[in-house]
């Protein structure tokens, strides 16, 4: 206890070199976890826009769909296998899908778009498309009219009440073909999609089709933070693996995770050149001290006082600074980080509009999980912990006679 | 029966270079109870021969026996261990440690030894009180006067129980009031409790109050006068 006394008391002796240590550290640690959260914030918010809001965190194929993801590679609707997977911890929705491409024709023009046959009800539920309709209405459950992207509509100049007709090759290779009318114009996040996407019912497209009752994917959404492995890993048993094939998004979208990997090493380069800034700023800090109190350890030796009892002191003293700047950091940074969680950031003009063309929303919210906190306030303290090593060698080094000598 | 005893003792500085020898076969008997000044001039060696009583130098030759103990040879950690047990020491410059009060200056000695906090507590009242300063025991050092923060070293080289005090010019950042307050102190606590002081000092009060004084000179001793 006396040793923390000491520790605590010495901290105060030289009170301005205590406060710029604590405040480098502070702000250190400031800086990292506002980056970061917002940082990982964006990544969040672009996986959750093209994740959550269509793919889903994991999605269930016929096996082999995804190498070739072609509709003789569909598979038969169960919705006992549904039921199952709803019922599955973690899971908040489940929703069938048919995917397939057509060419649409209207006037004189033609041009390929991609077909979605959803559950009207199960998939509003799950990516709300109702509330991305910017004209005309939402579908019905036995609807046959047609939702098409805000792109599609735009550069062949259709609107609602408009007739279009669909070609394609269907089921094992039958023709299809049909003619369908606008029924509403929605605008997704992803402008690759809302150039070429049409939403129909899933009865509509089956029929479109020939598929009869099969569709392409069960598509998964699950509660937030929760881990898609462990999810993947509980519903796998309820799936037959010879016929069924369960992905995650890193795996459908590797590309995302590829875009998310790039920009964050460039985060943590911003981070470690934070880290050394303040290593060295700690670094100058332990220099002065041990400088500074070279003839004060060389008296306490000389009473008898142990070389580790000093060291246990001193590094008392380190880690105390760094733990009041650390912690300081850390509270400093909530109010900012919820403040921008609330109101996030909304980029505009160039980066917006890159942002939008992959289909991301063009804004920078904070993440709160705290382990960003947790991890860059443990790695601020294991860099001054680490740096501490050199007061524990000067002492160890220091010769009693030659340090108290003023 | 020596308290301490000093055989042949040699300290060459720079061996290897330009050789100084500090101590030129030092020979010195110190009794349980004396009241001891080494005097001498500057270089003469009296600091060195402090530092080699002390443990905080050693001896390039002979041998340092402290209470039928031979330290000669002791590693740095045993000798720091030796010192916390067996040796007070008074500073010129007091050195006592700023952020704590007198009283935990004192204690802290005792700290270092594993006394219980009550004894602790119990013996540094007390010291403070003999050495007069019951009313300053939470006063920190910057609180107090030069002579004052002597006498709180004073008694944190007493608070152990040490078997002999060693005391380094304890008078020379002293005026006149407090060195002859300081040395009624020392005086009165070696003639009670028989505690064995051993000073290096210019001062002239303190050799005149010493009942032993030894005169060093180029490091070798020139005369041992008991009075």
């Amino acid at each position: 206890m006396i040793y923390l006394r000491l520790a605590w008391k010495n901290i105060w002796r030289n009170k301005r070199r205590s406060f710029i240590t604590i405040a480098s550290i502070l702000f250190a640690v400031f800086f990292a976890v506002f980056m970061r959260s917002m940082q990982l914030g964006m990544y969040a918010k672009m996986i959750n826009s093209v994740v959550g809001s269509y793919y889903g965190y994991i999605q269930i194929h016929s096996k082999g769909y995804w190498e070739e993801q072609s509709l003789d590679n569909t598979f038969e609707r169960s919705i006992n296998l549904e039921k199952e997977i709803k019922s599955t911890k973690e899971v908040v929705s489940c929703v069938p899908r048919l995917e397939g491409f057509a060419l649409l024709s209207f006037d004189e023009q033609v041009r390929g778009v991609s077909l979605t046959g959803i559950d009207p009800n199960e998939e509003n539920n799950f990516s709300s498309l109702k509330n991305k309709i910017i004209k005309g209405n939402y579908l019905i459950q036995e609807d046959k009219g047609v939702l098409i992207g805000e792109g599609i509509a735009e550069q062949l100049k259709l609107k609602c009440g408009d007739s279009i007709a669909l070609i394609s090759q269907g089921y094992h290779a039958v023709s299809a073909g049909g003619k369908y009318t606008i029924k509403g114009i929605v605008k997704l996040n992803s402008s690759r999609m809302n150039n070429s996407t049409i939403f129909m019912t899933l009865g509509s497209l089956q029929e479109f089709y020939g598929t009869g009752n099969r569709i392409s994917a069960l598509a998964i959404n699950l509660k937030e933070g929760s881990n898609a492995a462990n999810v993947m890993a509980a519903i796998n048993p309820k799936l037959n693996v010879q016929e069924y094939e369960i992905m995650d998004w890193t795996e459908m979208l590797p590309e995302l995770v590829q875009i998310i990997k790039a920009d964050s090493s460039g985060g943590e380069i911003m981070v470690f050149i934070l880290y050394m800034v303040i290593s060295f700023g700690i670094f100058g800090t332990i220099l002065m001290m041990i400088a500074e109190r070279r003839y004060e350890f060389g008296i306490l030796l000389s009473i008898g006082m142990s070389r580790l009892r000093i060291i246990t002191v001193v590094l008392l003293e380190s880690i105390m600074i760094a733990l009041l700047g650390v912690g300081g950091g850390i509270l400093f940074s909530r109010p900012f980080l919820y403040y921008f969680n609330a109101n996030p950031i909304t980029l505009t003009g160039k980066a917006a509009d890159t942002l939008r063309k992959f289909g991301f929303e063009p804004e920078m919210p904070t993440l709160l999980d705290f382990s960003i906190p947790l991890t860059h306030g443990s790695a601020v303290m294991m860099i001054s912990l680490c740096l501490s090593l050199y007061s524990v060698f000067s002492i160890l080094k220091l010769k009693p006679l030659e340090a108290s000598k003023r | 029966m020596s308290l301490i005893q000093v055989t042949n003792v040699h300290r060459v500085y720079n061996e290897t270079d330009i050789p100084v020898s500090a101590l030129k076969g030092v020979n010195l008997s110190i009794k349980e109870g004396e009241f001891t000044a080494i005097v001498g001039p500057s270089g003469s060696g009296k600091t060195t021969l402090l530092n080699i009583i002390g443990g905080l130098d050693s001896a390039t030759d002979g041998s340092l026996e402290v209470a039928e103990k031979n330290i000669t040879h002791l590693g740095t950690n045993e000798l720091i261990d030796f010192r916390l047990n067996n040796i007070g020491f008074v500073f010129q410059a007091y050195n006592l440690i700023p952020v704590l009060t007198a009283k935990e200056n004192v204690e802290f000695i005792m700290l270092l030894q594993g006394w219980e906090k009550n004894k602790r507590e119990q013996r540094a009242m007390q010291l403070l009180e003999e050495v007069g300063l019951k009313e300053k025991v939470n006063s920190k050092p910057a609180q107090l006067s030069g002579g004052q923060q002597q006498r709180v070293a004073v008694a944190r080289a007493l608070a152990s129980h040490p078997k002999f005090v060693l005391a380094d010019e304890p008078t020379a950042n002293l005026d006149s009031a407090s060195t002859n307050n300081l040395l009624d102190i020392m005086v009165e606590l070696n003639q009670r409790e028989q505690i064995t002081f051993v000073f290096s000092t210019h001062d002239q009060r303190v050799i005149d109050r010493a009942r032993r004084v030894i005169t060093l000179e180029d490091g070798q001793i020139k005369s041992d006068i008991h009075k």
